[in-house]
């Protein structure tokens, strides 16, 4: 390992820019990821998936599969229905309720088996699986599995699932409401009604579809005589799984061990309990040998979780000047066909921040939830914070044009001021701290943002009279996000089911080397190198010494694994804290070995130094070999020197920032190109510039993807249209522009090391300043209002509607006559092979 | 993901290749580079009963000046087009174009021949030959043949190819001094077009066609004779339309297909006619 930017003799790895340990193993194809695990006598899984979204399951015959080359079983869900103890759980189940008010019912979570037993609710859930000696073969044999469909009206928006005589999905529901919830703070209608200035708009955030690099898999060894699993799957969270899979299948979870190796991303996408996982272990169980499922990319598009969708009225309350008053919200969520795991809660990990890093004097807040025949949604990188930031920021700008003030002034007069010590805003949390101003400053200064303006109000005049060439625009988006997930007591309130602590072991080896041992479970996200790096400047020894080991709950069997950006807020905490445990042990043995006493110890250069004699001195590295031997510790003292602490934090941290955005859209076409991004990130203090780095490249790279590529369609019979990478637009390096990142430090006052987190700030920051930046630039011709995604097509419709060409409206796509552009497109075809005629080489 | 059951068969030459055709019946398609027929068989949307793979006819891998035209073989890939100097000298919108397809791997493994033979409307190479009037030499049980490009695209995957019959090579004439330019309208780099046009200006006159604007590539006639008439490029362009029938789709509507197409063919006309 190298490090670049902090000398050795420093003895401080913190905040340098240590090179990723991680990274030669994976760079050289050495990783080893969930498609590289080969077991002997190992089976092959293959779903069979309704095509049809909405049924009744009138019969579910595998005879035929069970006679195909390779095939050892098949299973209907009939047939595996007594395997489950429990269906797929729902841990964050929320009631209708408006506080401080008591819910008004249960919450409305539906049966979820993982192989459908009389009803199907999506087009892609599993009515059966097959198993057989090859993928090849039991790709194959899913053909042969004979279902008979009973077709049900299909409901695919929110609005037409809450319409009176709406088709129900979940009958023992009777509603497709899961709940309305909400809450007020402060005198937030009143000063609605009287308030001189109140903007509203409503914005509707698509649906959109996790593209982690590596697809979902699972692999599960049986040990039959013992009924023991270990299931080895690419998740986020191995720890969250044993508990739950245990709960699910009614296994001992002390004979459930969860491995996940080389995750290659996840996104919230592998931050779930998926039917697969529990499929596998019921089909290991059965058959007693080793089984294997890796889903394929067009697979995981139906199977895996989607995000967002969500309509969103946004209101703000201001004076004349354009000071905010108050923020209000509704918001409109299509959750799909389940709650998944979390999906009930994902709005309300943005429901305190509809006033973003501004001030004001009260708010509200409130959301439905409706249940449609499409894909689950649930977590996906930002999870309502980037609904939050997106409604909040458009809004800003709306603000800004009706009391007559720039986008940059509306925020440099609305910013909450510098402050370092924990402050209640309006809608009742406690920001940890922040200095807003100070990265807006910074970031307007990166962007030559009065250059840009200027340049802006010589062109954009032009190029709308000549009806051609190209308009500049730019957004803002001074943004502010929750992580940290999260105080366990706040969770409890939310009637989330699980805690929000994590843990850390420090195991001092008589080698003097040191192993750490995480609960979190990094799936790209560069722990073991940060993690090392904490160690080693709170161990005096360097990144090398130390060995991270994580994701595996036989190694690490106690962890509320990574999502949500928490794991160097909360992880990373718990390992300073069994640091801080190591060293006071250490410091005994020190004194007692030096002959002095502890206060006359001090820590300095990695040691335990006698004051002012500095050659009398011991390391971590010493003591931990006298604390193996064991031969003259003090009095009382157990020999060893290891430690593991659970840390649960006080509060949230709330990394912000801002970014700015500079566009050019050609007036013609519609494209927009990104001329310059700008993002200034605060995210408290840094432990490794080049990861922090990176993630906020991936981070605004996935947000311009959300602003102007990527939307998952649904046609009215809920056939997903967009159902893989030709139609829904991932874009690649290619489409995107370098990235102008620089940075504030504003220590969070929730944690010792004063870190906040970053995983998901880019993502959360960019979709308003790229939108912002395109409405900014063809206002010029007349555009009032464009939403997302800002795709070519749309930008067009806007402009030639703005010009009186027409209403806007897109017609419908034709699905059966469709481009050959769509060539890996199943919907946009009827007939397969009349297709592949014509010689084609 | 994974294709349905298929055999195998590789041509030792282009006459083996016509018998294992003849061998196998309509079942059997050809395999060059597999970057149109594999993603489909991978979805099983096509499932032939067997491939005969051509791609190692590397005598089917060339490109050649000869007297008025180049010649270029089938198997070359798109990379290989991109980079020849012979094109880059003689036929410099055949090599740009080959540089806009895909993305690198596909333009490594993706041959002239199988995008052309694919015959998929959205595919660029097919417009620039359409454009170019080249020239198509097919290889059958009855020998070569030569098929003019603008005869060869009957509809949406379908060619003037018999089912025994192989593409061989593909002769475009060279272009001098003639201006040119390929407008390509995609929302990503690696993507097929939502529209393309080419266009070339040769002795004062210019020849346009379109990419995605109907089942084949279509000769934008009206525009050509418009110009020809005097029109200058914008208003030669609103005659882009005709012979048109864009798909609708979720890529892009019809409507937008259609007002793309009139804005990329004036600026596909500016641009050859100033370089």
């Amino acid at each position: 390992m190298t490090q670049v930017a902090e000398p050795e003799a420093a003895k401080q790895f913190v905040g340098g820019g240590v090179l990723r340990k991680e990274d030669p193993e994976l760079l050289t194809g050495q990783g080893r990821f969930i498609d590289d695990i080969t077991l002997p006598g190992m089976l092959w899984m293959s779903f069979v998936r309704t095509p049809v979204a909405h049924a009744n399951l009138t019969r579910v015959d595998v005879s035929a599969a069970l006679e195909m080359p390779g095939v050892v079983a098949a299973f209907s869900g009939q047939d595996l229905a007594s395997e489950w103890a429990i269906g797929m759980p729902c841990a964050w189940p929320i009631a209708d309720r408006v506080l401080p008010e008591e819910p008004t019912a249960d919450p409305r979570i539906p049966d979820h088996w993982p192989v459908a037993q009389d009803k199907v609710r999506y087009s892609g859930e599993i009515v059966a699986v097959v198993v057989a000696d090859s993928r090849e073969h039991a790709a194959d044999a899913i053909e042969a599995v004979e279902v008979d469909y009973e077709e049900l009206p299909v409901v695919t928006s929110a609005e037409q699932a809450l319409a009176d005589g709406a088709q129900v999905l979940h009958e023992s529901l009777g509603t497709n409401k899961v709940y309305t919830w909400g809450f007020k703070n402060g005198d937030v209608d009143r000063i609605f009604d009287e308030a001189p200035v109140v903007v509203k708009q409503r914005y509707y955030h698509p649906r959109l579809i996790p593209n982690a690099i590596e697809p979902r898999g699972v692999v599960v060894s049986p040990v039959a005589s013992q009924g023991e699993f270990t299931i080895y799957s690419a998740t986020q969270i191995p720890h969250i799984l044993k508990v739950l899979m245990a709960l699910v299948t009614g296994i001992h979870e002390a004979k459930i061990r969860v491995i996940a190796p080389d995750v290659g991303g996840g996104f919230g996408s592998k931050l779930n309990f998926y039917a697969e996982e529990a499929i596998a272990v019921a089909v290991a169980k059965r058959l007693g040998v080793p089984v294997k499922w890796i889903e394929e990319r067009s697979e995981g598009y139906l199977a895996t979780i989607h995000g967002r969708d969500v309509t969103q009225d946004m209101e703000v309350a201001a004076t004349e000047e354009g000071k905010l008053l108050a923020a209000r919200v509704k918001l409109l969520c299509d959750f799909g066909a389940y709650s998944q795991l979390v999906t009930p809660g994902i709005p309300i990990l943005g429901a305190w921040l509809y006033h973003g890093p501004y001030h004001a004097d009260a708010y509200g807040f409130e959301c439905v939830g409706a249940y449609t025949n499409k894909t689950p949604t649930d977590a996906y990188r930002g999870a309502g914070r980037p609904e939050a930031t997106y409604a909040v920021e458009r809004i800003m700008d709306a603000l800004a044009l009706r009391v007559g003030k720039s986008a940059a002034e509306i925020r440099e007069l609305n910013l909450i001021p510098r402050f370092t010590e924990a402050k209640e805003i309006a809608s009742g949390l406690s920001f940890d701290s922040g200095d807003y101003p100070a990265s807006f400053a910074k970031a307007k200064e990166l962007a030559g943002y009065d250059e840009v303006r200027r340049e802006q109000a010589e062109r954009n005049p032009r190029v709308a009279s000549e009806g051609k060439g190209k308009l500049l625009g730019v957004g803002i988006s001074t943004y502010i996000e929750m992580c940290g997930l999260a105080p366990s007591q706040v969770l409890a309130a939310l009637k989330y089911g699980a805690g929000g602590w994590d843990a850390a072991t420090i195991r001092c080896h008589p080698t003097g080397k040191v192993t750490v041992i995480t609960g979190t479970s990094p799936h790209g996200q560069g722990h073991v190198t940060t993690w090392s790096q904490i160690a080693a400047d709170a161990l005096g020894v360097t990144p090398d010494d130390v060995e991270v080991l994580h994701g595996d709950t036989a190694i690490s069997p106690t962890g509320m694994d990574t999502y949500g950006s928490r794991s160097l807020s909360v992880g990373g905490t718990a390992l300073y804290k069994a640091a801080e445990k190591i060293r006071a042990k250490a410091k005994r043995i020190a004194a007692h070995e030096l002959e002095v006493s502890e206060d006359d110890l001090e820590w300095r250069e990695g040691k335990f130094q006698v004051a002012g004699a500095p050659d009398k001195a011991k390391s971590i590295p010493e003591i931990a070999f006298s604390a193996w031997t064991a031969h003259a510790l003090p009095a009382d003292e157990e020999p060893g020197l290891f430690a593991t602490a659970v840390y649960d934090p006080p509060n949230f941290t709330f990394p912000a920032g801002a970014h700015i955005a500079v566009v050019e859209v050609d007036t013609e076409t519609g494209r927009t190109e990104i001329v310059k991004y700008v993002a200034v990130d605060d995210c408290g203090t840094i432990i490794n510039p080049i990861i922090v780095d990176g993630q906020v490249q991936g981070g605004v790279a996935q947000g311009i993807a959300e602003a102007l590529y990527e939307e998952a369609i649904y046609d009215d019979d809920g056939v997903l249209v967009t159902g893989n990478m030709s139609t829904y637009r991932v874009p690649s390096a290619a489409e995107l522009p370098n990235f102008t990142l620089d940075r504030t430090v504003t220590p969070s006052s929730t944690n010792p090391m004063g870190v906040k987190g970053i995983g998901e700030a880019g993502t959360i920051a960019a979709p308003p300043a790229i939108v912002n930046a395109v409405a900014d630039a063809v206002r010029a011709v007349g555009v009032d209002f464009i939403d997302l995604p800002v795709s070519a097509e749309r930008v067009w419709r806007a402009i030639h509607s703005a010009r009186g060409g027409g209403d806007g409206e897109r017609a419908a796509p034709d699905t059966g006559t469709g481009a050959a552009s769509m060539t890996p497109q199943a919907s946009a075809f009827g007939d397969a092979d009349e297709r592949s005629e014509g010689g084609a080489q | 993901m994974i294709p349905a059951p298929f055999d195998y068969e590789v041509a030792e030459s282009a006459d083996h290749a016509v018998a294992l055709l003849g061998q196998h019946g309509e079942d059997a398609k050809l395999l060059a580079g597999g970057h149109s027929l594999l993603p489909l068989m991978r979805l099983r949307l096509a499932a032939p009963s067997v491939l005969v793979d051509v791609g190692r006819l590397r005598d089917l891998n060339y490109v050649r000046a000869n007297g008025d035209t180049v010649a270029i073989g089938a198997l070359s890939t798109h990379e290989e087009v991109h980079r020849s100097e012979v094109l880059r000298e003689h036929c410099p919108i055949l090599a740009h174009t080959a540089g806009e397809i895909g993305d690198p791997q596909v333009r490594h493994r993706g041959t002239i021949g199988g995008s052309v033979a694919h015959a998929d409307p959205a595919s660029d190479i097919p417009t620039v030959l359409v454009a170019l009037d080249a020239e198509l030499v097919v290889h059958g049980p009855a020998g070569d043949h030569t098929v003019a490009a603008r005869d060869f695209f009957r509809g949406i995957f379908e060619s003037a190819l018999g089912p025994q019959d192989l593409l061989t090579e593909i002769r475009v004439p060279k272009m001098g001094a003639a201006g040119w330019s390929y407008q390509k309208f995609n929302p990503r780099a690696q993507d097929w077009a939502i529209v393309g046009v080419a266009a070339q200006v040769r002795d004062g006159r210019t020849s346009v066609a379109l990419t995605n604007m109907g089942e084949t590539p279509v000769r934008a006639g009206a525009v050509e004779e418009a110009l020809a008439g005097g029109a200058d490029a914008a208003a030669a362009s609103e005659q882009a339309l005709e012979g048109t029938s864009p798909p609708n789709d979720a890529l892009a509507s019809a409507e937008y297909r259609r007002h793309l197409a009139r804005v990329l063919t004036r600026r596909a006309i500016e641009e050859a006619a100033s370089r």
